[in-house]
Formats: C-alpha cells, structure tokens, sequence
C-alpha cells in the first residue's frame, strides 16, 4: 500500500511537470506579452527600447531556459506579482482557491447525496414509472447548459421573486455568516443541478449491477431485510466504481465551476483564471491554471487511494 | 428513438430552410438592423420580438442553431474519425504506441478541461504560424471551436475502437485472414472496423450533443463564434446583460441548446439499446 501510494505520487508530480510545462507554452503563445503591454501604454517607447527591455526581462532568451528559471522562481515559493490586482499572485490567489473549494465542496457533496437517493431509488425499482422519470431528469441535467441554468435561476430567484442575491460573495459592510450562505445559494444550486444528473446515472447503473450479483440473492435468502440488503450488501459494492468515476469526474466540477462563479460574479479559481487570461495577467494565469490542475490530480488520488479502501479485493503490489 | 429524430430532424429541418423562407416572404436579413425597433414584443413581422440591435430573434435563433448544428456534427465526424485512426494504430500495434496513447487519454480525462480550453481558445494564431489570411477571415472562429471541440474529443472513439481491436485481433477469423495473407490494412477495415462500429455510431451522436454545449459555452464567454455571426451561445451572452428587461431574450436560445442537446442524447442512448438490448456498457 505505500509503495502504490509513493508511486502514484511521483506519477502524480510527472503529470504536473509536463502540465506545467504545457500550460507555460500555451501562455507564451497569447497575443502580446509584457513589454507589448508597456509599449501601448507609452507612445514614446522606440523599437530600440523594447528590444533593450526584452533584454533586461530576459524574453528574448530561449523557451526552455526561461522555463526553467520560472521553475525554479515557483519551487522558492516566488510567483511573481498580478497585473490585474498589483498583488503578489500568491495573495489574489489564496482566498479564491478557498471560496472555490468551498463552492465546489458543498455542490458535491450535495450532488453526490442526492444522486445516492435518486440513483437507489431508480435501481431498485428497473423500467417502473419512477425509474422513467429519474432517467428524463437525469438526461435534462446533462443536457441542460450550466450557464443557462444560472441564467434561469438568477431570473426566478433574484429578479423575480428576489429571495436570493443574483451574484458577488457578501452585501457590502454585512460579514455575518447568514448573509454569506445566503449569497453561497444559487451558486451552489446551479454546479449542484449541473452535476446531479450524471452522478445519478453512474449511481443506478452500479446499483442495478451490483443488486444483479449472487450475494445479493443469497442475502435475501438468509432473511435480511430490504433495507439491510440495499444498503449494506448492494450499496458497499456499487460504491466502488461510483467513487472513482465521481473523482475522475472532478476535472468537470471545476469546468461547472469557472462558469458557475463567472455568472455569479463569484470570486473564486475559476472566475480568476478566466479574468487573467482576459486580461493578460500571465503570472496570474500560469498560477491559477496550475493550481486548478493540481487540484484535479490530487481529487484523483484520492479517488485511487477511497478505490483501494472500499474494496478489499483490490491488492497493490 | 423515433421522438428525439423528429425532434433533430424538425430543428435541422428549421436551421436550414427558415432563414430562406423567412428571408423569400418578408425580406428578413440575419443582421438587418432596425434601431428604430429595439427590443419590441412579439408582433406578426417578428413572432419572437427584437433584440437589442432591432434584429429579428426567430431569425438568429434559427441561422445560430445551423452553426451549431454544423458545428457539433463536423467536429464529431471529425473526432471519431481521428480517435479510430489512434485507436486501432494503439490496439492493432500494441507496445510502445499503445502505452503512450492510453496514457495521453487517461490524463486528457483527470484535467480541468475548461480553463485550459480557455487560453487555447485565446491563443495568438499569428504566433501559431496561422497564414493572416486564414486568421483575420470571418470563418477563423467556427474553424477553431471545430478544432478545439477534436483535440478533446478524440480520446473517447480512440478507447473504443483501441479495446475492440485488443479483443478482435487474437479471434480466429482475424488469424484465418492473416494466414490466408490479408495486409494489415485490410484486416483494420474489414475485420476489425464492422465490430466497433456500432459503439462508434452511439459515441459520435453523444459526442455531437457534447459539442454544442462546448460550442455555446465557449461563444457565451466570448470565445467561441463572434459577431456578427449568430450563434445560440453568443446570443445568450448578449442577452446576459439584458436579463431583467427582456428576459426572453435569454429564454430562447437557451432551450434550443437544450432541446438539441438532449435529442442527441437520447438518440445515441436509444441507438445503444438497439445495438446492445443486455445492456451492457459501451465503456465496458
């Protein structure tokens, strides 16, 4: 077991290097770069003095090596500063992070809670009315636009009936948590409706193979009662395949996310990278993009280390 | 299977013929301005009302739904066609080939796909060594979702087609054939291609379906298709704006993504029944 968890780590830290490499490159190729910026806020700047600057920063060295001096920068704990906030990025970077694992934890946990419901509920009774039903639901969640939905909701929710506040984290000069969770609603709601419908598919289908398996039929047999057998015998079983795919799946929780947060104006990861990379701030992006990479990686992880924990049948040499 | 056809074939049938009949009977343009006539009701000349430029809306909905259309069906003919290029090189070859490509799909899978999509999306195609020409044209736009939407989408038709081959090629009519002296290129296409072809059908139809809501997102945050062509996502972001005064705005084109959407989805999951009536999976 450890020696899986160690070489799923240096696995994990090859991913990141080629990623962060990739997305180094992919910022590079953006149009213009910092002097180009300098140069259309000073009309006086002569080629001269750009080919000077470009110099003095270093950009007209070769690809590799200002990778690895952005490297080795990174490993002293050193991003560099934010255009758009003139904060280091590691401060505009923080509390975003935060807000979006808070935004991303409990849409999760809520879609997850939910699909368990709804995908047993399907499974247990196959081709019934019930199970037609949750199938529709679950085609609209997945076919549904995410930023559509919020649309809908900050119409009905905000505009129209005017329960909840149609974006931002907190009303100004109010910090009080009542007021944080009601602003946390819709947002939630949204990534949590955009994601439901999927998990609930992974759940049934899990469940109605692992209520098709023969120790299912023999623990009815001995007389356990229903709920013993779902929940106990059929659900300890669909749980295996469903975590996995739910923790692969967490690239798309931060897709949802960076929409989510955009239509709510939810200062968050996602919102952020989407605003450097509007922006030009490079530092900021290269940063922001990383991070959300990383986070994905170790939700991946994690999904293999819960995959060894939930079935004693599964051995790492 | 027969109601999200009709559903496809009536949208089609619109995107396509609409603007022509509404342009032949009332002399209706795409992108005829009428400021004098922003943001109006329903009314006999527009059904849908006017958007924020005077634009008829059952217009635009209609010529955007055929870029979306093309759109979604182009790049998901052209990912299943690479991805099975991939996948049978992976699974017929083996070694070397098929432990990098399974490995690039894997991690195309865990990665937050959106935010990097986004700065491809925003890359300098002068930069990338793109001819200006082709760069500065009004089709750069829907020629780089169609890319975008391929460099993704690939991964899926490659698993398949890669498994498929494994299975198939140790069978004893793959041997037969390869004894009797059948070239490689004959064995892919005759022998190992029919077999996957059913799952393929299923996963390219999902796949369309996929492509429009990456198409719409990607045109809602500004982008993807750009002004002046319409497209169902770029309407939606002009609307965003609008929402509180004229809340149809936004209403429409929403649920056309949605409708077109969810018909791919059922169509390719009533394909999947009919292919595979045990119901095993196509992920296997």
């Amino acid at each position: 077991m450890i020696r899986f968890t160690a070489a799923r780590l240096v696995d994990m830290a090859a991913v990141l290097a080629l990623m962060s490499f990739v997305i180094y490159v992919l910022i590079g190729l953006m149009p213009g770069d910092p002097i180009d910026l300098m140069r259309s806020a000073d009309p006086h700047m002569t080629a001269a003095d750009v080919a000077r600057l470009k110099a003095v920063y270093g950009i007209d060295r070769p690809l590799f090596e200002r990778y690895l001096d952005w490297v080795r920068a990174t490993l002293g704990g050193d991003l560099g500063y934010s255009r758009l906030f003139g904060t280091p990025v590691v401060t505009a970077l923080l509390p975003r992070l935060v807000n979006s694992l808070a935004l991303m934890g409990a849409s999760f946990a809520l879609a997850f809670l939910c699909a368990l419901g709804l995908g047993i509920a399907a499974a247990r009774r196959p081709n019934s009315g019930l199970d037609a039903a949750i199938n529709l639901f679950c085609f609209a969640g997945v076919s549904v636009p995410t930023f559509w939905l919020a649309l809908i909701l900050i119409l009905v929710f905000a505009a129209q009936l005017g329960w909840f506040p149609a974006g931002g984290i907190t009303t100004a000069g109010n910090a009080d948590m009542a007021d944080r969770l009601r602003h946390l609603v819709l947002p939630v709601a949204t990534l949590m409706l955009a994601n439901l419908g999927g998990y609930t598919r992974y759940v049934r289908a899990a469940m109605r193979d692992a209520l098709a398996q023969d120790h299912i039929r023999t623990a009815r047999a001995k007389g356990a009662g229903e709920a013993r057998v779902v929940f106990h015998h059929a659900l300890r079983t669909a749980l295996v395949p469903v975590v996995t795919i739910l923790a692969l799946s967490f690239g798309g929780l931060v897709s949802g996310a960076l929409v989510t947060e955009t239509m709510f104006a939810y200062p968050g990861m996602g919102k952020l990278i989407f605003d450097a990379v509007m922006g030009n701030d490079y530092n900021l992006a290269l940063a922001g993009l990383l991070l959300a990479t990383a986070t994905t990686l170790a939700a991946n992880f994690a999904a293999d280390l819960a995959y060894a924990w939930l079935d004693p049948r599964v051995s790492y040499r | 299977m027969k109601l999200p056809l009709a559903l496809l074939a009536a949208v089609a049938a619109a995107a396509f013929l609409g603007p022509v009949v509404l342009h032949a009977a009332f002399g209706l343009g795409t992108d005829d301005i009428d400021l004098l006539n922003r943001m109006s009701g329903q009314s006999a000349l527009h059904p849908l009302g006017t958007d924020e430029l005077g634009r008829d809306v059952l217009l635009r909905l209609l010529e955007g739904g055929r870029i979306s259309l093309v759109i979604g069906i182009a790049a998901a003919i052209a990912a299943a066609a690479i991805g099975t290029a991939i996948g049978l090189a992976a699974g017929y070859l083996g070694g070397w080939t098929d432990r990098v490509l399974m490995r690039i799909t894997d991690g195309m899978i865990a990665l937050p796909l959106l935010p990097l999509l986004i700065v491809l999306a925003a890359l300098d195609l002068d930069k990338l060594g793109v001819p200006a020409a082709l760069a500065r044209s009004d089709d750069i736009s829907l020629i780089r979702i169609v890319a975008l939407a391929v460099l993704i989408g690939w991964t899926t038709a490659a698993r398949l087609v890669r498994g498929a081959a494994l299975v198939t090629r140790n069978r004893d009519f793959v041997r037969a054939a390869r004894s009797l002296g059948a070239g490689v290129p004959h064995i892919l296409w005759r022998h190992i291609l029919p077999n996957v072809l059913g799952p393929l059908i299923v996963a390219t139809t999902l796949s369309a379906g996929d492509v429009i809501l990456l198409e719409s997102v990607l045109s809602f945050l500004g982008l993807g298709v750009q002004p002046p062509l319409a497209s169902w996502g770029s309407m939606l972001s002009n609307a965003q704006e609008l929402v509180t005064s004229a809340p149809s705005l936004a209403v429409y084109p929403g649920l056309m993504i949605f409708l077109t959407v969810i018909a791919f989805n059922l169509l390719g999951d009533a394909l999947q029944n009919r292919l595979d009536p045990i119901g095993r999976s196509i992920a296997g």
